[in-house]
Protein backbone atom coordinates (compact mmCIF):
# COMPACT_ATOMS: atom_id res chain seq x y z
CA UNK A 1 0.00 0.00 0.00
CA UNK A 2 3.07 2.20 0.88
CA UNK A 3 4.24 1.60 -2.73
CA UNK A 4 1.26 3.08 -4.15
CA UNK A 5 1.33 5.95 -2.00
CA UNK A 6 4.53 7.02 -3.63
CA UNK A 7 3.89 6.00 -7.33
CA UNK A 8 0.64 8.06 -7.28
CA UNK A 9 2.67 11.17 -5.85
CA UNK A 10 5.45 10.63 -8.39
CA UNK A 11 2.42 10.67 -11.00
CA UNK A 12 1.01 13.89 -9.60
CA UNK A 13 4.96 15.69 -10.13
CA UNK A 14 4.73 14.25 -13.56
CA UNK A 15 1.73 15.98 -14.29
CA UNK A 16 2.42 19.46 -13.04
CA UNK A 17 6.23 18.45 -15.10
CA UNK A 18 4.15 18.05 -18.20
CA UNK A 19 1.64 20.98 -17.43
CA UNK A 20 4.49 23.47 -17.49
CA UNK A 21 6.16 21.43 -20.56
CA UNK A 22 2.87 22.66 -22.35
CA UNK A 23 2.09 26.03 -21.06
CA UNK A 24 5.16 27.75 -20.09
CA UNK A 25 6.63 30.74 -22.81
CA UNK A 26 10.08 30.28 -23.77
CA UNK A 27 12.51 27.16 -23.68
CA UNK A 28 14.43 27.95 -20.78
CA UNK A 29 11.25 28.46 -18.49
CA UNK A 30 9.80 24.84 -19.97
CA UNK A 31 13.13 22.94 -19.06
CA UNK A 32 13.48 24.01 -15.56
CA UNK A 33 9.85 23.03 -14.74
CA UNK A 34 9.98 19.52 -16.58
CA UNK A 35 13.20 18.91 -16.01
CA UNK A 36 12.70 19.51 -11.80
CA UNK A 37 9.19 18.17 -11.44
CA UNK A 38 9.69 14.96 -13.91
CA UNK A 39 13.07 13.78 -12.03
CA UNK A 40 11.73 14.00 -8.93
CA UNK A 41 8.51 12.45 -10.09
CA UNK A 42 9.92 9.48 -11.94
CA UNK A 43 12.58 8.86 -8.75
CA UNK A 44 9.55 8.50 -6.52
CA UNK A 45 8.02 6.00 -8.74
CA UNK A 46 11.29 4.33 -8.59
CA UNK A 47 11.18 4.38 -4.97
CA UNK A 48 7.54 2.78 -5.01
CA UNK A 49 9.23 -0.06 -6.99
CA UNK A 50 12.19 -0.34 -4.05
CA UNK A 51 9.33 -0.67 -1.69
CA UNK A 52 6.89 -2.70 -3.52
CA UNK A 53 9.61 -5.79 -3.77
CA UNK A 54 12.21 -4.79 -0.95
CA UNK A 55 15.73 -5.39 -1.91
CA UNK A 56 16.32 -8.52 -3.43
CA UNK A 57 17.04 -8.59 -7.07
CA UNK A 58 14.32 -6.02 -8.74
CA UNK A 59 14.77 -3.62 -5.69
CA UNK A 60 18.27 -3.31 -5.97
CA UNK A 61 17.85 -2.70 -9.68
CA UNK A 62 15.24 0.32 -8.70
CA UNK A 63 18.21 1.33 -5.99
CA UNK A 64 20.78 1.51 -9.19
CA UNK A 65 18.20 3.55 -11.24
CA UNK A 66 18.11 6.27 -8.93
CA UNK A 67 20.85 7.65 -8.53
CA UNK A 68 21.82 7.09 -12.44
CA UNK A 69 18.61 9.25 -13.41
CA UNK A 70 19.40 11.84 -10.94
CA UNK A 71 22.77 12.60 -12.16
CA UNK A 72 22.28 12.20 -16.01
CA UNK A 73 18.96 14.29 -16.11
CA UNK A 74 20.17 17.00 -14.60
CA UNK A 75 23.67 16.49 -16.63
CA UNK A 76 21.92 16.60 -19.59
CA UNK A 77 19.71 19.37 -18.79
CA UNK A 78 22.19 21.79 -18.30
CA UNK A 79 24.31 21.07 -20.95
CA UNK A 80 20.89 21.60 -23.25
CA UNK A 81 20.41 24.83 -22.20
CA UNK A 82 23.84 26.12 -22.32
CA UNK A 83 23.49 24.65 -26.36
CA UNK A 84 20.05 26.36 -26.62
CA UNK A 85 21.79 29.93 -25.30
CA UNK A 86 25.22 29.44 -27.39
CA UNK A 87 22.72 28.87 -30.38
CA UNK A 88 21.65 32.03 -30.21
CA UNK A 89 17.32 31.69 -28.89
CA UNK A 90 15.89 34.64 -27.29
CA UNK A 91 14.43 34.40 -23.76
CA UNK A 92 10.79 35.22 -23.53
CA UNK A 93 9.12 38.86 -23.28
CA UNK A 94 8.57 38.86 -19.78
CA UNK A 95 12.10 37.89 -18.82
CA UNK A 96 13.79 40.90 -16.50
CA UNK A 97 17.02 39.58 -15.67
CA UNK A 98 20.11 38.05 -18.20
CA UNK A 99 22.84 37.40 -16.23
CA UNK A 100 24.83 34.82 -18.21
CA UNK A 101 25.10 37.27 -21.39
CA UNK A 102 27.91 39.47 -19.06
CA UNK A 103 29.70 35.96 -17.89
CA UNK A 104 29.91 34.38 -21.49
CA UNK A 105 31.74 37.65 -23.12
CA UNK B 1 -9.62 -1.89 -12.38
CA UNK B 2 -7.04 -1.54 -10.14
CA UNK B 3 -5.39 1.58 -9.00
CA UNK B 4 -2.16 0.90 -10.70
CA UNK B 5 -3.42 0.62 -13.71
CA UNK B 6 -4.98 4.41 -13.78
CA UNK B 7 -1.75 5.56 -13.17
CA UNK B 8 -0.13 3.20 -16.13
CA UNK B 9 -2.70 5.23 -17.92
CA UNK B 10 -2.05 8.87 -16.78
CA UNK B 11 1.73 8.03 -17.41
CA UNK B 12 1.18 7.06 -21.04
CA UNK B 13 -1.07 10.56 -21.71
CA UNK B 14 1.59 12.10 -19.84
CA UNK B 15 4.37 10.55 -22.24
CA UNK B 16 2.13 11.33 -25.16
CA UNK B 17 1.39 15.19 -24.10
CA UNK B 18 5.04 15.57 -24.38
CA UNK B 19 5.17 14.34 -28.46
CA UNK B 20 2.67 17.48 -28.98
CA UNK B 21 5.48 19.45 -27.69
CA UNK B 22 7.94 17.65 -29.73
CA UNK B 23 5.61 18.19 -32.46
CA UNK B 24 4.67 21.71 -32.12
CA UNK B 25 8.08 23.33 -31.07
CA UNK B 26 8.95 26.40 -31.82
CA UNK B 27 12.50 25.96 -31.97
CA UNK B 28 14.81 23.09 -32.30
CA UNK B 29 15.50 23.30 -28.72
CA UNK B 30 12.01 22.74 -27.90
CA UNK B 31 11.85 19.47 -29.63
CA UNK B 32 14.63 18.28 -28.30
CA UNK B 33 13.59 19.45 -24.57
CA UNK B 34 10.54 17.56 -25.28
CA UNK B 35 12.37 14.27 -26.74
CA UNK B 36 14.34 14.46 -23.23
CA UNK B 37 11.42 14.72 -20.68
CA UNK B 38 9.81 11.90 -23.21
CA UNK B 39 12.52 9.94 -22.24
CA UNK B 40 12.41 10.01 -18.35
CA UNK B 41 8.57 9.35 -18.30
CA UNK B 42 8.92 6.14 -20.69
CA UNK B 43 11.21 5.24 -17.26
CA UNK B 44 8.61 5.85 -15.14
CA UNK B 45 5.89 3.72 -17.02
CA UNK B 46 8.49 0.73 -17.08
CA UNK B 47 8.64 1.28 -13.44
CA UNK B 48 4.66 0.71 -13.13
CA UNK B 49 4.98 -2.17 -15.84
CA UNK B 50 7.72 -4.30 -13.75
CA UNK B 51 5.06 -3.93 -10.66
CA UNK B 52 2.11 -4.72 -12.61
CA UNK B 53 3.78 -8.07 -14.59
CA UNK B 54 5.89 -9.06 -11.73
CA UNK B 55 8.91 -9.00 -14.67
CA UNK B 56 11.78 -8.00 -13.66
CA UNK B 57 13.40 -7.29 -16.98
CA UNK B 58 11.29 -4.38 -17.78
CA UNK B 59 13.11 -2.31 -15.58
CA UNK B 60 16.61 -3.61 -17.21
CA UNK B 61 14.81 -1.46 -20.67
CA UNK B 62 14.38 1.24 -18.23
CA UNK B 63 17.88 1.69 -16.91
CA UNK B 64 18.89 1.22 -20.40
CA UNK B 65 16.80 3.73 -21.43
CA UNK B 66 18.32 6.09 -19.11
CA UNK B 67 21.94 5.82 -20.52
CA UNK B 68 20.43 6.11 -24.34
CA UNK B 69 18.61 9.39 -23.40
CA UNK B 70 21.29 10.89 -21.45
CA UNK B 71 24.08 10.46 -24.65
CA UNK B 72 21.55 11.45 -27.05
CA UNK B 73 20.43 14.98 -25.44
CA UNK B 74 24.24 15.07 -24.83
CA UNK B 75 25.15 15.11 -28.56
CA UNK B 76 22.46 16.88 -29.69
CA UNK B 77 23.58 19.83 -27.46
CA UNK B 78 26.54 19.94 -28.62
CA UNK B 79 25.32 19.92 -32.11
CA UNK B 80 23.41 23.04 -31.06
CA UNK B 81 25.74 24.85 -29.54
CA UNK B 82 27.44 24.97 -33.10
CA UNK B 83 30.97 23.02 -31.63
CA UNK B 84 32.90 19.66 -33.19
CA UNK B 85 32.58 16.56 -31.02
CA UNK B 86 35.53 16.52 -29.74
CA UNK B 87 36.33 19.99 -28.79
Amino acid sequence: MASTIFISVGVLFNLFGCIGLIRLPDVYNRLQSATKCVTLGTCSILVGVLIHFGFINTGVKALIAIPLLFFSATVAAHALVRGAYHAGIKLGDKSVKDDYKDAVK
Amino acid sequence: MDTLAILLYIQIALSLFCLFRVIRGPSIADRMVGLDIFGILVVGICAILTIQTGRSFILDIGIAWIILSFIGTLTLAKYLSGKKLNE
